[in-house]
């Protein structure tokens, strides 16, 4: 079985209210120095398939479902 | 086709929750609407309750939050629906008939490639997507959409040019955005603009009244040969006076202004 890693990022120039309002919260608590903050979602999938066969399966299920490439980036990795 | 003759299929899965609104809307100018879970599509269902695409003459795609906006919204039916039945939704598509998607149902379009479809009838990806708004809030309230199509599509062809409907939206991933710089000619030209958001006295929008900050103040688009529409909005829900926000302070028609749209659909159907 291989673990793979599913990070799913917005696009560069794409809003992220989620990170903004984060960043807000964040230094409304104190915390000081903070630069931009972004939301990101993972995805950990186990695969029974080599691990070259698994990053392969991961990035047609990244183009199938879980990234829209109009605004989403993916990136896979083995854990 | 006689009015009582169409049979339209309002297409369901765990999570929308506008099927009851939408199947309503089509009763009400005279079809006959079922809504019909995703299962009974394909095969997945006592005999019985077994339906074929094929047997209906519209497909709705009803709001709500379909397998719970997981991955994106729309985007969990919209691959369920692509693997078990696409070719069947793409020779539906091909063959002119009616496809309809509001609200989360239009989230859906987007998803499978059915719109924008600039070139094509099906895209392989999604060439748009329903982003969140830029409030980054979910909006909800009355909105003036003006009809800005100039003929093509078959939603709008009961509706004055340039006419003004007050219809509602309530949602939180609005924002029409494509990675083609030329978006929004390109559907200009193809005459795919269905409604646009408007100041109340008709003039453009600003926010509130684009409640998401759609390019172009876009609240619908139709595909190029004008049978499928996607629309923010929910005309479903004002089909009587009762619903429209100025029902008592001075609206004066006895229907809402999101009958319009139904009717149109069944105008094109009678002439079938």
């Amino acid at each position: 079985m291989t673990s793979i890693e599913i990070r799913i990022e917005l696009k560069k120039g794409v809003a992220d209210p989620e990170g903004k309002n984060t960043k807000k919260t964040l230094e409304s608590l104190g915390f000081q120095g903070i630069g931009d903050v972004k939301s990101v979602k993972v995805f950990e999938v186990e695969i029974d398939a080599t691990p070259e066969d698994a990053i392969k399966m991961a990035e047609e299920m990244c183009r199938k479902l879980l990234a829209n490439p109009v605004i989403q980036n993916y990136k896979v990795a083995v854990m | 086709m006689k009015p009582e003759d169409v049979r339209v299929c309002v297409i369901r899965i765990e999570g929308t929750n506008c099927e009851d609104e939408m199947a309503a809307a089509f009763e009400m100018v005279g079809a006959k609407s079922e809504k019909v879970h995703l299962k009974q599509l394909i095969g997945q269902a006592p005999a019985d309750m077994r339906r074929n695409l094929e047997d209906y003459d519209v497909l709705a795609f009803p709001g709500g939050f379909s397998a719970g906006d997981y991955v994106r919204a729309g985007a969990i039916f919209g691959a369920r629906i692509k693997s078990a039945i696409g070719s069947d939704v793409k020779r539906f598509v091909e063959a002119g008939k009616p496809v309809i998607g509001i609200c989360n149902g239009f989230q859906i379009l987007v998803e499978m490639g059915l719109l924008p479809a600039i070139d094509e009838v099906m895209s392989e990806q999604p060439t748009a997507a329903l982003y969140n708004n830029d409030s980054g809030r979910f909006e909800c309230r009355p909105t003036v959409l003006r009809n800005d199509n100039r003929g093509k599509c078959i939603f709008t062809s009961a509706i004055p040019e340039k006419a003004l409907l007050t219809i509602p939206s309530a949602h939180a991933e609005g924002k029409l955005m494509s990675m083609d710089p030329d978006f929004v000619q390109k559907l200009e030209d193809n005459d795919q603009i269905a409604f646009r958001y408007v100041c109340p006295d008709g003039s453009d929008a600003v926010y509130p009244w684009n409640p998401n900050g759609s390019p172009s103040d876009i609240a619908g688009i139709c595909n190029p040969a004008g049978n499928v529409l996607g629309m923010m909005p929910h005309p479903e829900r004002v089909m009587t006076r009762f619903t429209h926000p100025d029902w008592t302070r001075g609206y004066e028609s006895e229907e809402g202004d999101g009958r319009i749209i139904f009717e149109s659909v069944m105008k094109y159907l009678s002439k079938l």
